[in-house]
């Protein structure tokens, strides 16, 4: 129906703009606002997002460990070969140590999917099984933390916020917490590990440090961690921006 | 009437489905409201009222009829025009303050005009200014947490009037001050009204705003009971003005 009632004051039509991009020009959160919103909201609830954050920190620290690990002994049994002192602390330590170097130099190609494909299966069904826990552990904190702020969302968009406004601050906010927690998981997956490794091979881990392939495995965990919580806040985030402003009216807590 | 009606609403009718019953909330309501009244909308609860106010302030449809908002119908209006009314055009005031907890007094005033592509210094000055005007030009700074309810309300109010609205939707402003605060925060609204002109448009339980207001509607069983012209009014609450309801 497009026959509205005459208006005695033409220029208030004219003010409301009728075709999106008009809007979407005139109603705007800049990318550095939205941020900024995230990031108090992240500190005003410290220890709920320390809790978000810890289930992601569990989950990438025990990735980073296996991976650590993967590629700790793969270097210390191919430098092992000529070295009958390292290969009697590899023995000892538990790890076997083939003894052609043939079949060893297949296998040790210093590249990184060979070294992802030396992981055992059963670890791998491990590393998934943490990843989608810590997913769901996400998804959990972000739907409570949205249903807890109804009356804020609400309110912003009493005030104008567009749905992706809302999405975009608990997008920012969820990515932000997973940064930090990958960061951490990595940190703490790592050092836990070398420590396990220097108490049983001693100075060797640290002699032989597969650095290259670590940094690998380090990027690879930050992109899986900082993937997956933004991932987890897609529901959360779509469920918030989805809230009526009307329930900023809403006057039980 | 000489000024041209920033809302009108045309024979309303809002039903609801509870269970396998339906209830109609309301059931045909036609009002008019002309910029720069001061209208308050009463009725007891379950009557209507904060479903007919609602509609008024765009925040909800209805079954039947049309809403107009500056003569605009607001059923035709797609998301991004509704955020564009909402945040230009009405200001809103709530019962339990609603201000953004993580930000200052300052931050909550600047937020809806960087929604409306402010520039963030010339929205600094302009909060700072507005929040002097509802008299809290000391507390720019201070979080919501450490204001008083009142002085909460205040905020709001700033906040309300930052991209200077032609509406001032209040949901009971008053429903969670003491009688003076309350008062206070009454008089302010009046005093925004008469000030920038902006029509206020306010539901409420609050005796103390009949005083003040040019017309009350009165909402009973889903119609308009009575609407009285300030005029009227004077003679029928003089009598309880000042008393807690």
């Amino acid at each position: 129906m497009t026959n509205e009632p005459e208006s005695d004051h033409p220029d208030t039509r004219t003010k409301l703009p009728n075709s999106q991009g008009t809007v979407g020009r005139i109603i705007v959160l800049p990318w550095s606002k939205a941020a900024e919103i995230a990031v108090r909201s992240i500190k005003v609830r410290f220890w709920r997002s320390i809790i978000t954050t810890s289930s992601i920190i569990l989950a990438i620290a025990f990735l980073m460990s296996i991976w650590t690990s993967t590629c700790l002994n793969l270097r210390l049994t191919q430098e092992a070969i000529d070295r009958p002192a390292l290969r009697t602390a590899l023995m000892k330590g538990g790890l076997d140590v083939p003894v052609s170097s043939a079949s060893l130099n297949k296998k040790v190609a210093g590249s990184f999917s060979r070294l992802l494909s030396s992981i055992k299966t059963r670890d791998r069904w491990l590393i998934v099984l943490s990843l989608l826990v810590c997913v769901v552990g996400i998804v959990n904190a972000m739907l409570m933390s949205v249903t807890e702020r109804f009356r804020e969302i609400g309110t912003m968009k009493c005030l104008g916020a567009l749905d992706k406004f809302i999405v975009r601050i608990f997008l920012l906010e969820s990515s932000g917490l997973g940064v930090i927690g990958t960061v951490t998981g990595i940190l703490v997956g790592f050092f836990l590990t070398m420590f396990r490794y220097s108490y049983t091979y001693g100075f060797y881990p640290w002699k032989y440090f597969p650095a290259l392939n670590l940094l690998q495995s380090a990027v690879l965990s930050l992109f899986i961690g900082t993937m997956l919580s933004v991932l987890a806040a897609i529901y959360p985030a779509w469920t918030a921006a989805k809230m009526e402003p009307v329930v900023a009216m809403r006057v039980e807590a | 009437m000489v000024s041209h009606a920033i809302v009108r609403t045309k024979n309303i009718k809002k039903k609801y489905v509870m269970g396998n019953e339906i209830v109609e909330a309301l059931k045909g309501v036609n009002i008019e409201i002309a910029a720069g009244e001061y209208i308050s909308i009463m009725g007891p609860s379950g009557s209507g009222k904060s479903t007919l106010f609602n509609m008024v302030g765009g925040l909800d449809k209805p079954s039947e009829g049309k809403v107009y908002i500056d003569e605009v119908d607001v059923a035709q209006l797609d998301a991004y025009e509704l955020a564009w009314l909402r945040c230009r055009k009405i200001g809103y005031i709530f019962q339990s303050f609603n201000i953004i907890p993580v930000m200052t007094a300052l931050e909550n005033v600047v937020l809806p005009m960087t929604f409306a592509g402010m520039s963030t210094d010339e929205a600094r000055d302009k909060a700072a200014r507005l929040l002097a005007t509802v008299g809290l030009g000391q507390r720019l700074m201070h979080r919501p947490s450490e204001l008083s309810g009142g002085q909460q309300q205040r905020v709001a109010i700033a906040r309300a009037m930052a991209n200077d609205p032609a509406i001032i939707l209040a949901d009971e402003p008053t429903g969670n001050l003491d009688l003076t605060t309350g008062k206070e925060i009454i008089k302010l609204l009046k005093d925004m009204n008469e000030m920038s002109g902006v029509t206020v448009i306010s539901a409420t339980h609050d005796m103390k705003m009949l005083d003040i207001s040019d017309r009350v509607v009165w909402i009973r069983d889903g119609r308009v009971d009575r609407i009285e012209e300030r005029s009227a009014l004077d003679i029928h609450v003089g009598g309880i003005e000042g008393e807690p309801e």
